[in-house]
Parts: C-alpha cells; structure tokens; sequence
C-alpha cells in the first residue's frame, strides 16, 4: 500500500477544488478464478470483453427501470457534485456521483441512444475502451453504494444502481472485485463471511456465556442452532468475536434474557450480511437470503430478528421479501423480519427492561447514522423511525446524547468510507479519505459538547471508524455498538 | 415558408408524441425488481403521490441540495409554464378566461425564464465542478432554450408580429387547414427553434421530465415487509430453482 497524507480535519466543512485524477490509482485486488467461479462468474477478462459488456448492460437496461431511467434522466445540474464522501476527501471529479455515473452513461450513449450514435462527441458519448474499463474498475469500487447523491438529485437517481450494475458488468467478463466475491464465496460454502465454522461459532459463544456469567452471576445463554426456539436472530460475523462488534452481542443476548424470549443463532445462516447486493447480482443475493429461510424454517421459528448492520437490513427491510419470502410461516403479530432495535426499543418503552444509566457514567455519546440504514431501510412504524429509534435507545443507556451537525446525519448521514464493498485494506487510502466528512462532524461535537464515544449500528461501520479514526487522532474504542450500552446499562434478574 | 412551417410542425409534434410514447413505454414496461425508495419514503400510494408532486412543483430535493441553483431552477421552469400557459391561446378559440387571465403574467415569466437560463449557463461555464461534468449538448440545450425565450420576448417587445395571422396559422394546422404564416424572420427563428427542441425532446435530457415520475426512489411505497414486491424476471428465476 503507497503511503498518503492523511486530510486535515476542517473546523468548517469545505469542497475540494478539482484534482483531476486524485484517486485513480486506487483499485482494489482483482478476484482470482476460484473466487469468480464460485459465483458463476467467468475466471478472468474473457477475450471478447467488450461485446459481452455491452451486451450485459442491454440485459441490465432490461431488468432494471432504475438503471434505464437514470440513464437518461440526469441533466447534469451539480446537485450531487458535492455530496459524496469519496470527492470531499479526494477532490477527484471522478468521485462526484455525476461523474462517476457518467462512465457508465457515456458507454450507454454511445451504444443505446440515437444521439450517442450520430454525435457522440456532441453529448459525451464514448466507447468502452480498455482506458474506460479500467476507469470503471478504479471508480466503481471508490462508490460505497450509500445513497447519500440520491437525497439531492431532483429525479432521485441514485449512484448505487449505477455503480451496482458496473460491478455486474465487470463481474461478469471476469473482472470482478477480490474482497466481495471471496467473502460471498464463503456464505455459500460455509455460511458466514468470516469463514467460521459451526464448532469455532458453537466454542465462541460458550465463552461468551462465561464470561458473562463470571461478570454479572447470571446465565445470559447464547443458543445455537436450538430448534424450537421463538426468534432467530441472524447478525454480522464481526458480532462473534471483534470489538466493538461483540459487546453488542453481548448486549442482545442480555436483551433476550430479560425479555424471557427464546432465541437462537443458527450456524447455517451464521451471517446477516448480504456482500452480493454489493455486486448487483440477484441470483448470488437470493442465494444468500434462502439460507436464511431455510434456517428459519429448519429451526421451526416464529421470528427473525436481525442484529447491528447497515446493508445486511436493508437487504432484510427492503429486499429479503422479495429475495426469499413469503415469510407467512412467521408470527404475523410481529414485524417480518424484525430489528434488533425494534425489539429493545419495544421492550424500553413497554418497561420489559430496566436500565441503569450509571453502567455508563462519564459516557457522552453521539450516533452515526449508517447510510444503509437511514437512506435504505427504516425501523418502527413511521417513516424515519431508523433516525428515532436507535436515538431514544441510547439516550435511555447513557448520561448525556448529543447529535452531530444536521447535514450529517439522519438522511443526510455520510457514511463511514468502508461501506459498499470497500472494507478491505487493499482500499484504505480511499476509506480513510473517505471518513473525513464524519471526522469533521465527529471532531466539532468532540470539541464543542465534550462527546466521548460514538455509537454505531453497521458492522462496517464499526470495523472502519475502528481502523481509520486514529488516522485522525481519536481513540479506536471510541466507536461503540448501540447494544454494547444496552449490555452495561440492562438491570439483569428480578427487577420488580 | 409557410409549407416549410407547417411540414416541419405536423414532423416535429409527431417525433415529440412518438418519441416520448415509445420511452414512457419502455419505462413502465422495465420492472423495478426491488424495493428501493429513498428513505425515509411514504407508507402509501396517497403518500407517494405527495411526495412527486413536492418534488415536480417545488424542486424538494433540489432545494435541499443548493439553494442557488433551485433558485435558478424555480425561475426557469417556473417561468416557462407561465410563458407556455400564455402560449395557450395561439391553439384555443375562444380563449378560456384563466389563459387569459394569465397573459400579462406571462410576460415576467418570460423574463423569469431567461434570467434563470442565463443564470445557469453562467453556473455552468463558471462553477469547476459543473464545468467538469458539462457536455456540448448541455450548453446547445441553454442556448436553445434561451433563443426561443429572447426571439419570443423581442416579438412581444420590438419586432412584433401578426398574432392573429401566427393564431390562424396554429389552429389551421390542428384542422388540416393550412393558413399562411406572416412572413417575419423573427417568428421563423422563435418557431423553428421550439420545433428542434420538440424534435430532441426524446432522444436528450429533456427526459427528466417523464423520467422523473418513474424513478423508483421517489415513486415507490415503502412497505417491502408487508407486500411481497416480484419482479416477473425474478419470479421466473425463482421458479427456475
């Protein structure tokens, strides 16, 4: 990895002047055959690369009313030119989402449009050429899919759905991305993205049951595949073993404990995250969601309830029925599938738990809206109860709770510079950059309000301020889980 | 000149009509295969269609965006419906009492139009980051519009013209009735100007304007838990398993 300069934190957040070219070296590993052939997709760049892209992008076109209507739609006004992430801290004009989508759109022109046959020149129409490729390449994986540009774009086009198709494109001419298509590899052979086996996840969670005992005196279970049970909980790997993720673990199995709720995990659907939605690819994303119907059904559950991860509910939220429903053999009563949240929110307001805000003394927490969540799912009834309701959690757990600036958070939320695929040390120069619009955000609070922790609810979220927040200065267990302060906070045993 | 007119009009209108039938179909016929608004998004069809109509109206998420350019925007779009509105009585007899009510409004919103188009083109050339993403065609389709709205406006100002003669003209071509057209260059550049932006209507950006109704994440519902959303593809494919 070449060295860079870490970007200074601004006290006023300001857009970059143009750097042509900034981040075009970054480029993450290219899969191998194995990884590529698991998913169906050819081993590597098939000769005739370019007629096979072109004609997967008519499929595409197809299949998909977003990609044809954005295609057209965009009349390049600059409302999303600086909103990304990934252009604030690069300035690369290539990473304002209009940009970004337009190698996409310049090769749709040239080969789907009249006016990009007649006068390419005239509309910016221009051919898939081995320059391009390899600027869709570079470009396509520096976009973390996080629906930030959609929220200002007058017609709603959204990047991901452009940048989603790219990577299905590139995937199949046998270019496709190391990090995701390794990680999905996994979920169909071993059912997690870690890799982790039934008897390490069985091992893992005994010890999680000891040490909770040794702390608190209490047997807080953590089942594992218990047929019978009332809810499946299905959440990240990252939750069985990395901090901060596993004191979130910790903080749901309490959660169940004193709910007096039966729950299990489930070896076979040991993941709730979904990498193939990364890479636009349908068929690897039903493939990945069954699992967890089927585990559901094996174990004979009334409830799915999902853990802390950004795109693996809004795969659940928005998607998984369609990818895997109908989900009629679950408790109607009850959402279909549920958020972890929901439920500890449910059981907060209803007094099915009790919590003490000095198990966080001292704690001055503020929260990051993760992108998935906010712009691409929601929690509770209303709309925009994925902004509420994590807050209202944690203003339950904590001393003090104080947002970040407005243009932040909630559906203006930036995201951490790890999502989308990028979580992968390969890109690292792209997602420290990245993460400076949070930093800053971050940094005023910290100065101003005295905040002391940050909370998260996305494993990538989580994984990424881990790793990159030092880079800025701030201390890596700053990034907590939202049921990491739940865990210390929960009143365990007979409250009454 | 007339003939000429009349041709290029009878082509024009069917190109604009045929042209955006043939799109608007082939949005409706591609399937949005999942759930994908933009959150948070309305629970309901009533919701969604609030949620358009902020959005065709009033420029919603544009004005979250960049309060200038919605500015510029409104001022532009704004003004061409009022300028359109007062167009209406070229192609009505008799004139209904709100497009004539609407006339001397017309006027500003000519003015209106055009310092929102120069406004943009100058955002356009000036700001670096639009400049980076403009196309040739961007700058023609300013310069077009702002050709139909300064020949427009030095007709109604200084050169004018028969508008009776340019009225008779419109509604014979309506009846198949061909009726000459005053013989005034002017009029030839305004009229000859909205028939190629009617001609490049389909085929270029102008397509936000249909486009945007159908953008799956500002028109759908936000119910994916308790409506199974499927795709006839994806309904295929899973029955394929």
């Amino acid at each position: 990895m070449a060295d860079f300069e870490v970007p200074v934190l601004n006290d006023i957040p300001k857009t970059p002047e143009l750097a042509p070219g900034a981040s075009a070296h970054l480029k993450p590993f290219v899969a191998a055959p194995a990884h590529q052939e698991a998913l169906g997709f050819p081993g590597e760049l098939v000769e005739d690369w370019h007629d096979k892209a072109i004609a997967k992008m008519g499929d595409l076109l197809g299949k998909y009313r977003s990609l044809q209507v954005y295609m057209d739609a965009c009349v390049k006004c600059g409302a999303c030119t600086d909103k990304c992430h990934y252009f604030l801290g690069t300035g690369d004009p290539k990473n304002m989402p209009v940009a970004r989508q337009d190698l996409f759109r310049s090769v749709y022109r040239k080969h789907f449009t009249l006016g990009g046959k007649l006068f390419p020149q005239l509309v910016g129409a221009k051919d898939l050429t081995r320059e391009m490729l390899d600027d869709w390449y570079s470009y396509f994986h520096q976009c973390s899919q996080c629906r930030r540009c959609s929220v200002f774009c007058p017609y709603g086009i959204d990047t991901a759905e452009v940048s989603m198709a790219a990577r299905e494109v590139m995937d199949h001419i046998g270019l496709g991305q190391k990090y995701c298509n390794e990680i999905i590899g996994k979920v169909h052979k071993i059912g997690n993205n870690l890799g982790l086996p039934e008897p390490a996840l069985a091992d893992t969670l005994e010890g999680l049951a000891e040490d909770v005992k040794d702390e608190t005196g209490h047997d807080v279970l953590f089942p594992l595949d218990v047929e019978g049970a009332d809810v499946l909980l299905v959440t990240p790997s990252a939750d069985f073993f990395a901090e901060p993720h596993v004191d979130g673990l910790i903080g749901y199995a309490k959660v169940f404990h004193q709910a007096g709720v039966s729950w299990t995990l489930s070896s076979k659907a040991s993941e709730a995250a979904n990498f193939a939605m990364f890479i636009g690819s349908y068929e690897n994303m039903v493939r990945v969601a069954r699992r967890i119907r089927e585990a559901a059904i094996e174990l004979k559950v009334k409830r799915i309830i999902f853990g802390e991860c950004g795109h693996a509910w809004r795969v659940a939220y928005s998607f998984l029925n369609t990818l895997a429903g109908p989900w009629d053999f679950l408790d109607p009563r009850y959402p279909r599938p549920q958020h972890i949240l929901e439920f500890t929110h449910d059981l907060i307001k209803r007094g099915g738990i009790k919590l003490d805000k000095s198990g966080n003394q001292g704690m001055v927490l503020t929260f990051h809206d993760s992108c998935n969540v906010a712009r691409a799912s929601r929690m509770g009834d209303m709309p925009g109860g994925q902004f509420g309701i994590p807050r209202e959690v944690i203003a339950a757990c904590v001393p003090k709770f104080v947002d970040m600036h407005p243009d932040t958070i909630g559906e203006k939320t930036f995201c951490c510079g790890g999502g989308g695929g990028l979580l992968t040390d390969d890109l690292m120069e792209i997602r420290v950059k990245g993460a400076q619009p949070r930093a800053e955000a971050l940094k005023a609070v910290v100065e101003q309000e005295g905040v002391t922790h940050m909370a998260a609810i996305c494993a990538i979220c989580k994984s990424q301020f881990t790793k990159v927040l030092p880079k800025y200065g701030f201390e890596m267990d700053m990034i907590v889980s939202v049921h990491q302060l739940v865990s210390k906070a929960i009143l365990l045993g007979n409250n009454d | 000149m007339t003939t000429l007119f009349a041709v290029l009009f009878y082509a024009a209108t069917a190109v604009l009509v045929f042209g955006l039938a043939y799109k608007v179909t082939q949005y409706t016929r591609t399937p949005a295969p999942l759930k994908i608004p933009t959150m948070p998004a309305p629970l309901t069809k009533t919701g969604v269609a609030f949620r358009l109509a902020r959005e065709v109206g009033l420029f919603e998420s544009l004005f979250k965006s960049n309060k200038w350019l919605w500015i510029f925007a409104v001022a532009f779009h704004l003004g061409l419906l009022l300028v359109v509105l007062r167009h209406l009585r070229y192609f009505i007899e008799p004139v209904w009492t709100v497009v004539a009510l609407i006339q001397p409004f017309g006027i500003y919103g000519g003015l209106a139009m055009l310092g929102g188009l120069v406004a943009l083109l100058l955002r356009r050339l000036i700001v670096a980051r639009v400049r980076y993403i403009t196309a040739p065609s961007d700058i023609l389709m300013l310069l077009l519009l702002i050709g139909i709205g300064v020949s427009g406006m030095a007709m109604k100002g200084a050169v004018h013209t028969d508008v009776i003669a340019v009225k008779a003209f419109f509604l014979g071509l309506m009846r198949f009735d061909i009726q000459p057209l005053p013989n005034d260059p002017v009029l030839f550049v305004h009229l000859g100007l909205v028939a190629l932006l009617m001609i490049v209507f389909p085929f270029s950006k102008l397509l936000h304007a249909p486009g945007v109704f159908f953008s799956p994440t500002r028109n759908q519902v936000d119910d994916a838990r308790d409506r199974r959303h499927l795709a006839p593809w994806a309904a295929q494919f899973e029955a394929g398993k």
